[in-house]
């Protein structure tokens, strides 16, 4: 394997979830600098900014410039939300980054409050991760004990606190505004902005969301200078970027890549192209929410936010789903169609009905039911559903299945017509039939019985 | 019968609720304690964690009924959740499925006879690149094959005393 990990090296040194592994490796040294030199917000600011750096979540906006939006002639506390909720299919970067190498998240966060003032932080972990969530409490223990984080901080003035919070299974929380009502205790539903979080975010304060691979970038580039977070990538995507990539490849794992990398290099050499010697059919190489590729707009691209856009699809958060001659796309879609139907929030009708619209229909052309015409029944729900709601997760459902369906319209038109996959010559689902007499099983399944879990309310005291 | 957390664990409660500007944020905190006692939430407990955090009962059924993390019901000793999302599609999440369906009698969404499994399909879990997936408990197991799945069960099954073997 010839990439190494550079910004990221932490993930592949052995025990550097243990505070003296990190310190023997530079850790923290950059967080004394700042507290000890007293070198200022603005000027941290100024080097992320010069650095490039955008964020890795999904949106690409620079961090730098984010920051100093925060308000500074307030009284409100100002707050750093790490976002950890990670859901996005074919995302699996930031669990290697909180379960192998917590602090340099930890002092990135540090670095990144300190520069726009905040005095609380939270690390948002998605629920299921239950193991990187109690690493970090243990790297969190052990910093506040070494007096990186706490009251007055190695002798500066400076407090600031960082505790960790769980969310739930809820793919929307990942949205930064979600993400806020969820923190506050509230249904994950993205807010209508403006009003930015970092003007009104956590209870109306001041609050920026990071990714927490933005956020682990932070100590590398203090520490070279943003020139050298420059020698790699082009002017507007700057460094490198970690991609997780899964799906029908033979080496399936997380990489760190220099922006506009050869992709076909990276596919043949890293990844180990297609598995069992098959041959590529299509990639979707964000997460995914990003539009697929076919093989030749694939190996055109470079690695980067702007090669990937001309080539007719995105960067979005990295996680590369790779998918092999024998994959049926009417399959993918349906996969897609039930995942983003299931985790809509339902605040928006074009989302919460055009999701489950599209969900049902592709259903139906999986049982050989579809009406003739269905395609363009799709495509207007596409329409309906593009650019008409409060937050990116419509658009989601929309990106992938829309360039599925242009740019491999032969295999839906073929299922459509004769109700059975290209692939596999088979129909997916059984034809809906009228329900026989004798439908229901001689035995129920042993569902819990209410009276298990139902509480009785007019015996307590809080029904009166 | 009302459910209470134990004394510890409503120290711990108080203890979280300063973490935050106000104690509605800890509903979900509070709901993982009570979760990590008996594996799944309910009215009780929502009851419970209203009174320890002193917030109108509805705000815990609100945040109950949106986040699928929180099982409403028992879900017995070993709770299965399979990723059957399209990393885990690429790489046979839906063979694993039928297979705990057909080889083990593992109903989805329903309690086994025995009370010992509950199974049910989750969305991406964030573990792609080792696919399939699945969560028991809160353990994840990667990488799977039909051969392990079978070495699980049984293995689950043995160490509550149930198995066959036994
Ligand atoms: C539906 C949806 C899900 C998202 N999920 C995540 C996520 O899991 N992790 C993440 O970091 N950002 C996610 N984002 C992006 C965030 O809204 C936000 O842009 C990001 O956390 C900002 O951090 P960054 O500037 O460091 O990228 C999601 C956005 C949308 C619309
Ligand atoms: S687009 Fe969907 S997920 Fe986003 S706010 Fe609207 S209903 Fe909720
Ligand atoms: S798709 Fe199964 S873990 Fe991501």
């Amino acid at each position: 394997m010839a990439l190494e990990k550079i910004v990221f090296k932490g993930i592949d040194i052995p025990g550097n979830t243990d505070l003296k592994v990190y310190e023997e490796h530079g850790g923290y040294e950059q967080w004394k600098k700042i507290l000890k030199d007293k070198i200022t917000p603005e000027e941290v600011i100024e080097i992320v900014k010069k650095s490039g750096l955008r964020g890795r979540g999904g949106a690409g906006f620079p961090t730098g410039l984010k920051w100093s939006f925060v308000p500074q002639n307030t009284k409100k506390e100002k707050y750093l939300l790490c976002n950890c909720d990670e859901s996005e299919p074919g995302t699996f970067k930031d669990r290697e980054i909180i379960e192998k190498s917590p602090h340099q998240l930890i002092e990135g966060m540090l670095i990144a409050a300190y520069a726009f003032q905040g005095g609380v932080s939270y690390i948002y972990f998605r629920g299921e991760f239950v193991k990187g969530w109690k690493i970090c409490e243990a790297a969190l223990a052990q910093a506040r004990e070494a007096g990186y984080i706490g009251e007055n901080i190695l002798g500066s003035g400076w407090n600031h606190q960082v505790w960790t919070h769980r969310g739930a299974g809820a793919y929307i929380c990942g949205e930064e505004t979600a993400l806020i009502n969820s923190m506050e205790g509230k249904r994950g539903e993205p807010r209508i902005k403006p009003p930015f979080p970092a003007v009104e975010g956590f209870y109306k304060s001041p609050t920026i969301v990071n990714n927490v691979e933005t956020l682990t970038a932070v100590p590398k580039i203090l520490e070279n200078g943003p020139e050298w977070y420059h020698q790699w990538g082009t002017e507007r995507s700057t460094g490198t970027k970690l991609w997780s990539c899964c799906g029908h490849i033979s080496n399936p794992g997380v990489y760190e890549v220099p922006m506009g990398y050869s992709m076909k290099k990276f596919f043949e050499e890293e990844l180990g192209g297609v598995w069992k010697d098959r041959a590529l059919k299509a990639v979707i190489p964000g997460g995914s929410s990003t539009p697929a590729m076919t093989p030749e707009e694939f190996f055109a691209c470079k690695m980067d936010y702007e090669s990937i856009a001309e080539h007719g699809s995105m960067l979005g958060s990295g996680g590369m789903i790779v998918m092999d001659d024998q994959t049926c796309l009417v399959e993918v879609a349906e996969v897609l169609a039930q995942f983003y139907h299931h985790e809509s929030c339902g605040q928006c009708t074009p989302c919460r009905e055009g999701t489950g619209w599209v969900h049902r229909i592709i259903q139906d052309i999986e049982r050989g039911q579809a009406q003739p015409d269905v395609k363009n029944v799709l495509f207007t729900v596409f329409d309906e559903i593009f650019g008409n709601t409060i937050c990116p997760l419509g658009d989601s459902i929309v990106m992938p299945i829309k360039s599925l369906m242009d740019k491999w319209p032969e295999e839906f038109d073929y299922y459509i017509k004769e109700g059975k996959s290209k692939i596999t010559g088979k129909a997916r689902r059984p034809k809906k039939k009228e329900m026989p007499d004798n439908w229901r099983r001689e035995k129920p399944f042993n569902y819990p019985k209410t009276e298990d879990y139902y509480t009785d309310f007019s015996k307590t005291a809080h029904s009166n | 019968m009302a459910f209470e957390l134990t004394k510890e664990k409503q120290e711990l409660v108080k203890e979280v609720i300063t973490h935050y500007p106000d104690p509605r944020s800890a509903i979900l905190p509070a709901m993982h304690i009570v979760m990590d006692e008996r594996g799944w939430v309910g009215d009780d407990g929502c009851q419970h964690v209203a009174e320890l955090l002193e917030v109108p009962i509805i705000y815990v059924y609100e945040a109950l009924s949106f986040y699928t993390y929180f099982p409403k019901h028992p879900v017995g000793k070993y709770h299965i959740q399979v990723c059957h999302n399209i990393a885990c599609n690429l790489r046979g999440s839906e063979e694993l499925i039928e297979h705990l369906v057909n080889k083990h009698g593992i109903i989805e969404n329903a309690l086994t006879d025995d009370g010992l499994f509950y199974f049910n399909r989750v969305e991406c879990l964030g573990a792609c690149g080792n696919a399939p997936v699945m969560q028991v408990n809160d353990e994840y197991y990667e990488d799977l094959t039909l051969e392990e799945v079978d070495k699980l069960i049984e293995g689950f099954k043995k160490s509550s005393g149930n198995g066959k073997n036994n």
